[in-house]
């Protein structure tokens, strides 16, 4: 409903979708980006509810399919996600799942490069696909909240 | 593939698995080590080589310096080495013995007493490896590692999978955290974090054991017995417990006997080690040695063949009675990690610094020979924290001299 009371709410359709509720509903399920609506980022008098989207969606634009994102800043490699990882144990058990270096880095969802978490191999995380589930594996295990989803 | 895995000697820790990338010896990217790590690999060492009253020199004209210094002391400190590879350490105490020196380790003002009781058999030990394949109570007691060994958690003790614990930290195991402050590790320990005052250790140690006993535990910060009687419950029942012990639980006791009793009764109940949060790659490594060869391990002075040993001859009681007259400095930075009141003593004698990067030691020093890195740009073995030998090999090469090179030229020269 907030999101609604910031579009132009003259159902003008030019987004594709019949009404500006549908197209409020298709920016929470990421379906749309703010962008999609003409009438909001082209004339000026929305141009600050146009901002104050964009706020609102600014995180999520640097998250990943699975919405995870890596605060760079705040990791510093102590690698516990890497390891209480469930698709990361199933598929490396002996590596990173004993907590080791990566034996089999290619399926693996998080491995520490640099001193820094980094993302990869999205479609083994629990969180994607059809059959997703919410894990919070790395989110619990990070001790200094680096991990966040959107 | 065989993949080649290197050794980080940044913490305690040596995780022997770390992946680097190199071009035309510079360190490009670091996989699986930790942010210190990859820090500590990537590190640079200084431009300028070697100093004589802060004038760039060569070699040659900077060890007869420091020979010069060394030979006019009559008693000179040497103190360091916690970072130094085995093999520096040797030569180190070989050169004690030979001028006289009063020789000193970070652990005098750290966890020296632990160690030696270790080293002592007093209190049951056993190896990071063990913790990852049985522990299933794991406690940390005034040390926060998620900041000061990042991957003690993921690598040894709370996440890994090991032989004897194959379901995981969620099922199998418990991670217990007793400190002042609600630390990172803390934080992941959630419900299992006991928190007690400054210097209410011993006092907690004390209710813990009467709850181990079946008594009603007491403390004057009143923490609620519950809690403790939940504590007591949780390492009675331990199969294979573990403490990992750090400076803020030193700190706290006037001596280890508090931490006797608690190790004595708990291991009538149940099964429990301890292994001290050790900061630097060798300090156990040095404890070890100078253990063998004169029977303590720290705060010593050779005389004429015989030692001397006491709080006298650590480096804090020694530089605050002005009783060393030169002073060798390898591998560490006194002046950032030691008070002002007792370092400044040091800007009265003549040092030498023999160090991989600047630090306030070598900017004061009367000689500053720059080394290689240890670890990354020369290779050699240390000890573990718990007690482990790991043997490395460098990462990139150089010509420049390590520590080890030049202890050697000044033991010849002397």
């Amino acid at each position: 409903m907030e999101l609604y009371q910031l579009l132009p709410k003259t159902n003008c359709k030019k987004c594709g979708k019949t009404s500006c509720m549908a197209f409020a509903v298709a920016l929470m399920a990421r379906e749309l980006t703010p962008e999609d609506c003409p009438p909001l980022k082209e004339e000026p008098k929305y141009k600050e509810n146009y901002e104050k989207i964009r706020e609102i969606f600014k995180p999520s634009e640097e998250a990943t399919e699975t919405g995870l994102i890596v605060h760079e800043d705040l990791c510093f490699g102590c690698g516990n996600c890497v390891v209480a990882c469930p698709p990361n144990v199933a598929n490396d058990p002996y590596g990173v799942g004993s907590g080791n270096a990566p034996r089999n880095a290619n399926k693996l969802v998080l491995t520490v490069e640099d001193g820094i978490v980094r993302a990869q191999n999205l479609g083994e995380c629990r969180r994607f696909g059809k059959n997703k589930i919410l894990c919070n594996g790395c989110i619990v295990t990070c001790p200094v909240e680096a991990i966040e989803f959107v | 593939m065989e993949k080649n895995y290197y050794v980080c000697t940044g913490c305690g820790l040596l995780c022997d698995d770390i992946e680097v990338e190199s071009e035309k010896n510079v360190v490009n990217k670091v996989y699986t080590a930790c942010r210190v790590g990859v820090a500590h690999m990537k590190e640079t060492r200084g431009e300028v080589g070697f100093r004589v009253d802060n004038t760039p020199v060569d070699e040659a004209t900077a060890i007869n310096e420091a020979v010069s210094i060394l030979k006019n002391a009559k008693n000179p400190l040497i103190f360091g080495l916690g970072n130094s590879t085995d093999e520096t350490q040797k030569l180190a105490i070989e050169l004690a013995k030979k001028i006289n020196a009063t020789l000193d380790d970070t652990s005098s003002f750290c966890l020296g007493p632990l160690s030696e009781a270790i080293i002592q058999n007093k209190l049951k030990t056993c190896t990071l490896d063990d913790v990852r394949n049985k522990a299933d109570v794991i406690i940390y007691w005034g040390t926060d590692p998620s900041d000061s060994h990042p991957r003690l958690l993921s690598k040894h003790s709370y996440f890994p999978r090991g032989s004897e614990k194959q379901r995981g930290w969620e099922e199998e195991r418990t991670a217990i955290a007793i400190d002042v402050r609600k630390s990172h590790t803390a934080k992941i320990c959630g419900n299992y974090f006991f928190q007690i005052p400054p210097k209410g250790d011993a006092e907690f140690i004390d209710a813990l054991i009467a709850g181990l006993s079946g008594k009603i535990p007491k403390t004057s910060y009143n923490f609620p017995p519950k809690r403790i009687l939940e504590l007591a419950n949780i390492l009675k029942g331990a199969k294979f417990g573990v403490i990992f012990v750090g400076r803020g639980l030193i700190y706290s006791i006037d001596d280890l006997e508090p931490l006797f009793k608690l190790m004595k009764v708990l291991n009538e109940k149940a099964n429990f080690h301890l292994i001290p949060m050790v900061s630097s790659c060798n300090i156990v490594g040095f404890n070890e040695k100078l253990f063998a060869e004169t029977g303590y391990v720290n705060s010593v002075k050779f005389e004429d063949g015989t030692v001397k040993h006491g709080p006298e001859y650590s480096i804090v009681e020694s530089l605050k009675a002005k009783t060393v007259d030169a002073a060798l400095i390898i591998g560490t930075d006194p002046f950032s990690i030691l008070p002002h009141s007792i370092v400044k003593n040091l800007l009265e004698i003549p040092v030498i610094s023999i160090d991989h990067c600047e630090t306030l030691t070598s900017k004061h020093a009367k000689v500053y020979i720059n080394t290689t890195i240890s670890g990354v740009e020369s290779g050699g073995s240390a000890t573990r924290m718990d007690g482990v030998k790991v043997s490395f090999e460098p990462v990139i090469k150089t010509d420049h001299p390590s520590e080890e090179v030049i202890l050697k030229k000044i033991m010849e020269a002397l």
